[in-house]
């Protein structure tokens, strides 16, 4: 067993100073040592995307980043998100529009749909199938998540009208 | 939400008549409630077993075997014990000790037979991924560490892999026990084959192939076995679909009585009918458990998911149909070989799937004239058995071939000869030719309604034009039937402890709340959902008062799980029957308190009303008060029972079957072979439909599963029997960009089987996708004059076909 290395990470707003084996993925450190059970291991090979958590205000895959790579980062997990009330809009399409079944995928699904909202707000619906292409999805055959994200595209646009109207 | 927004809103399609309300007070049968309690799943807060950690819990990792067929001289597993935190390593001989040896046959499948199969391989393994040895530790990562230092001498013993040649002499035997590699046989001839052939104005025939594919749920199956010594009592977390018939099994196989086991499952992450059958692994882990006395949990991982969870679908089928020039079809032929691997699964065996070939083949029609043979063959692979649809794709994509290459021959339009032939609307209760009983299908309006639904006649304008420009796109079709609702002929008369029955419990809580246990659980399907819609409307109260407890074996009424769609029309019928009782008992007690007749009162919305005027008389967590806190104010000889368990079992047919048909539009680069989906239509008649943004769901996730057969997954396999592509980035799953949109509709011919009227859903999409796609694919090469009839249909087989590739 190699030596354990110190890390402090801040993990959805808590700093958290632990030590960890180099060999540690991130998607395991967040589900194993801090409890954080949302972020899900599908494939463990960086494919399917169930993983996928917020490092330093980017998606990764959280089994393809080691914890070590998060020491001195910034880590937001569907939890935090989810406290911090940010993608609640999201969360209440994919209800809505019945956008998750067995719900193992969703929280990597979200966060690459808080990712495509935020950085690409006018994109079209194929824009938005290109976009999740990296999270797999074996329940709904996408087309909800789709009808969801677009949703959410569209709530977010005329909001953000409405505010320009209003100034 | 009004009904008439939700149901049959195709425009410009005729809309049949309103269904009769099952209940009172209709409010959310048939109409698209979101599923309530799925908050949690999107916010991370759901509990799926990998998510659980128990006291004193050890991890169990497999040495599986490497190669498709071994004799097993030695396991050295010393320096695996000397690793810090290695709890237990342990081998076949060690579990068998503890674990039974089970042989999955069944009594109604005449002549079957498999060879005992152990939890873990006992001297000899059988195909490259079977548990050989077990590793047990504090973490799984030390667990995972001993598995490394795990040293297996072996004698590579040659494997039978390719099931054309299962039955050569040749071939080496795999259970020489047995006698030949032979699991299952069967024949069938109705009516007068060779006379219609021989008269047909055309005959058609075909081979068609069939991958071997997966269903890869996203999450692995996983268990956590606690055997606790000190209350002899085992429980299993488990991430499954029916939690009684493996309480039942485990009984069986460690002889303890099924008192003594609960099975819990929670959250699962997919299941498909991978999670319905009792791995070997399963078996081990909770053997490992008993004999540390603490638990244990099993995740697999991706990689051995891949040779471990079961296949299914590996078929190959010579068809040949016959027609007249009218397009009248006249009967059909089949030859279907299929491999399964080395052991039939337990305990539903891997016969089913083909045997559900020659029984589906040919079923929407109503010709009478039907011959199949089905050989059903062991091989050294990862074993196969029931997986999302278990046949239905096969059969379907094989009839729906044979149906176009007709009307090619005859010169006939694909829709029109399906219009012709379908069993009439108005012919039930009826037959079909291999002998399935049908009790009412819809086919002559699913087909008028997806004429409508796609613009059929301007498609095809569509087509012709853009084929002048040299764009190739095609149209194809798949009418479909699925065999839902069943009843005790699957599995129970063959004598497989499997419920075709089930139950629900629904209680009225003090505070005027529903609490409904089920045996039939949820993996994301929306059982839980819809089971909130029929108890809000059976006993007459609003879903936000409704709470479901699904899986878990010490609460739950015994039941048998999800397969075989049977949550909405079955589980379902049993919610409805508990909470309309239910509500009876309530008007009992409100009689007693309100000093009234009970005929005179009604429940509605969470009140006691008067059944004439519907003025309110009390509110239902009034009489909950009374009758749980104040039972000193009721008549001594009085008792409320505010608890009901109703149980239904559907024994009026064999199945229920449903029928819908779908059609798929598909554009095809010569030059490269790809397959571009452009849009996937579906009209299905489940019968009531009791939730049709659920339904459509269903249909979507089954369809686009089925598109990832058709055209994408496959487990390759090399001479020797290795998979050689056995990881998510090698075996191709549907991905969000090259899937089409789907549009679905609906048709409503409920079951006369149940009040509820309902059949189900789960699995029509994936029986009748892989047969569209490919018609579609092969109406885009007509002008080629070529075909393919090889699943899943890759670029290089389509640029095969068009010549341009050897």
């Amino acid at each position: 067993m190699a030596d354990l290395y110190p890390i402090r990470v801040t993990v959805n707003g808590e700093l958290h100073q632990c030590s960890v084996s180099p060999r540690t993925h991130l998607v395991d450190f967040v589900r194993d040592t801090l409890g954080l059970k949302g972020s899900h291991l599908g494939c463990e090979h960086g494919v399917c995307g169930a993983c996928t958590v917020e490092l330093n205000g980017r998606t990764v895959r959280g089994c393809l980043t080691l914890a070590v790579q998060a020491d001195g980062g910034t880590v937001n997990t569907i939890e935090g998100l989810s406290r911090a009330g940010v993608i609640r809009d999201l969360q209440d399409a994919f209800v809505q529009r019945n956008a998750l079944q067995c719900g193992f995928c969703t929280s990597g699904m979200l966060m690459a749909a808080k990712e495509l909202v935020e950085q690409r707000p006018d994109a079209n619906r194929a824009e938005v199938r290109e976009w999740i292409s990296g999270n797999y999805c074996r329940c709904t055959g996408y087309h909800a998540i789709v009808d969801a994200i677009c949703d959410v595209l569209q709530q977010r646009k005329a909001a953000t009208s409405r505010t320009e109207a209003s100034a | 939400m009004k009904r008439d927004d939700i149901v049959n809103l195709e425009p410009g399609v005729d809309q049949p008549a309103p269904l009769t309300p099952v209940t009172e007070d209709a409010r959310y049968i048939g109409v698209s409630v979101p599923r309530g309690g799925i908050e949690r799943l999107t916010q991370g807060l759901g509990q799926f077993v990998d998510d659980l950690e128990l006291p004193r819990m050890a991890h169990v990792a497999y040495w599986r075997s490497p190669v498709a067929h071994m004799r097993i001289r030695k396991i050295h597993a010393d320096a695996a014990r000397a690793v810090p935190g290695v709890l237990l390593v342990a081998d076949g001989h060690d579990l068998a000790k503890v674990c039974k040896p089970w042989v999955a046959v069944l009594g109604h499948l005449a002549g079957m037979k498999s060879a005992p199969q152990y939890a873990l391989a006992v001297d000899r393994a059988c195909w490259q991924g079977e548990p050989v040895v077990a590793v047990v530790a504090q973490t799984r990562a030390q667990a995972e560490d001993a598995l490394q230092l795990v040293s297996v001498d072996w004698d590579e013993l040659p494997a039978a892999t390719d099931m054309e040649t299962a039955l050569d002499p040749a071939t080496p035997l795999i259970h020489p026990e047995l006698g030949d590699n032979l699991c299952f046989t069967r024949s069938l001839d109705v009516g007068e084959v060779d006379r219609v052939f021989a008269e047909a104005d055309a005959v058609a025939e075909a081979t068609l192939e069939f991958g071997r594919h997966t269903g890869v749920t996203l999450e692995p199956r996983v268990q956590i076995a606690h055997w606790n010594p000190a209350e002899q009592r085992l429980t299993v977390y488990h991430s499954f679909q029916a939690p009684h018939m493996m309480q039942d099994l485990y009984g069986r196989q460690f002889d303890l009585p099924a008192s003594a086991i609960r099975v819990v499952c929670k959250d699962v992450g997919g299941s498909f009918g991978i999670k319905v059958h009792a791995y070997p692994d399963d078996f081990a882990t909770v053997a490992l458990s008993i004999m540390l006395g603490r638990p244990v949990k099993f995740v697999a991982d991706r990689l051995e998911s891949f040779t471990s969870d079961i296949h299914a679908r590996h078929h190959r089928v010579k068809g040949r149909i016959a027609v007249n020039k009218g397009g009248e079809i006249l009967g059909f032929e089949i030859d279907d070989l299929t491999g399964i691997g080395p052991y039939s699964v337990f305990p539903r065996t891997s016969a089913i799937e083909g045997n559900q070939v020659v029984n589906l083949v040919g079923g929407p029609y109503k010709h009478k004239h039907y011959r199949a043979r089905l050989k059903v063959v062991f091989q050294n692979k990862t074993p196969t058995c029931q997986y999302r649809g278990v046949g239905h794709p096969i059969a379907c994509a094989v009839t729906e071939a044979l149906v176009d290459l007709a009307a090619q021959k005859i010169g006939m339009d694909p829709l029109e000869i399906r219009q012709r032939n379908v069993i009439p609307d108005d012919a039930y209760p009826t037959a079909g030719a291999s002998g399935i009983k049908l009790e009412i299908l819809s086919h002559e309006a699913s087909l008028r309604k997806l004429r409508e639904l796609m613009n059929y006649d301007a498609l095809r304008a569509e087509q012709a034009a853009l084929r002048k420009q040299g764009i190739h796109r095609g149209i194809g079709f798949a009418t479909v039937i699925e065999l839902t609702n069943p009843s005790a002929a699957f599995y129970g008369v063959g004598g497989a402890r499997i419920a075709s029955q089930d139950g629900a419990t629904v209680r009225l809580d003090p505070e005027g709340d529903i609490t409904v246990m089920v045996g039939v659980g949820e993996q994301g399907q929306g059982t839980e959902g819809i089971y909130r819609q029929i108890a809000a409307d059976a006993v007459g109260v609003d879903i936000h008062k409704v709470r479901i407890v699904t899986g878990d074996t010490d609460v739950t009424p015994y039941g048998g799980g999800t397969w075989a769609s049977r949550g909405a029309g079955v589980g379902g019928e049993a919610v409805l029957l508990a909470g309309q009782a239910l509500r009876e008992n309530i008007l009992k007690v409100a009689a007693v308190i309100l000093k009234r007749e009970a005929a005179t009162l009604a429940v509605r919305r969470g009140r006691i009303v008067d059944a004439l005027n519907e003025e309110e008389l009390l509110p239902l967590h009034e009489l909950g008060r009374i009758a749980y806190f104040r039972s000193d104010t009721l008549p001594a000889t009085f008792t409320p029972e505010l608890m009901v368990t109703r149980h239904y079992a559907q024994r009026d047919f064999p199945f229920i079957f449903t029928n819908g048909v779908q059609a798929s539009y598909v554009e095809i680069d010569t030059d490269t072979g790809f397959v571009r989906l452009l849009k996937h239509w579906a009209v299905e008649d489940c019968g009531r439909v009791l939730n049709p943004m659920l339904v459509d769901e269903q249909m979507r996730g089954a369809i686009v599963q089925g598109i990832g057969g058709a055209l994408l997954e496959e487990c390759l396999y090399d001479d020797a029997g290795l998979m050689i592509n056995a990881n998510m980035a090698d075996y191709l799953v549907p991905m969000a960009a090259e899937m089409p949109d789907i549009e679905v509709a609906h048709v409503q011919t409920p079951t006369a089987s149940s009040k509820l009227g309902a059949k189900g859903a789960g699995e029509a999409g994936t029986a009748g996708a892989p047969a569209a796609v490919m018609n579609a694919i092969n109406d885009a090469l007509a002008p080629f004059d070529t075909h393919v009839f090889s699943q899943p249909i890759t670029p290089q087989k389509v640029l095969r076909a068009l010549g341009k590739v050897s």
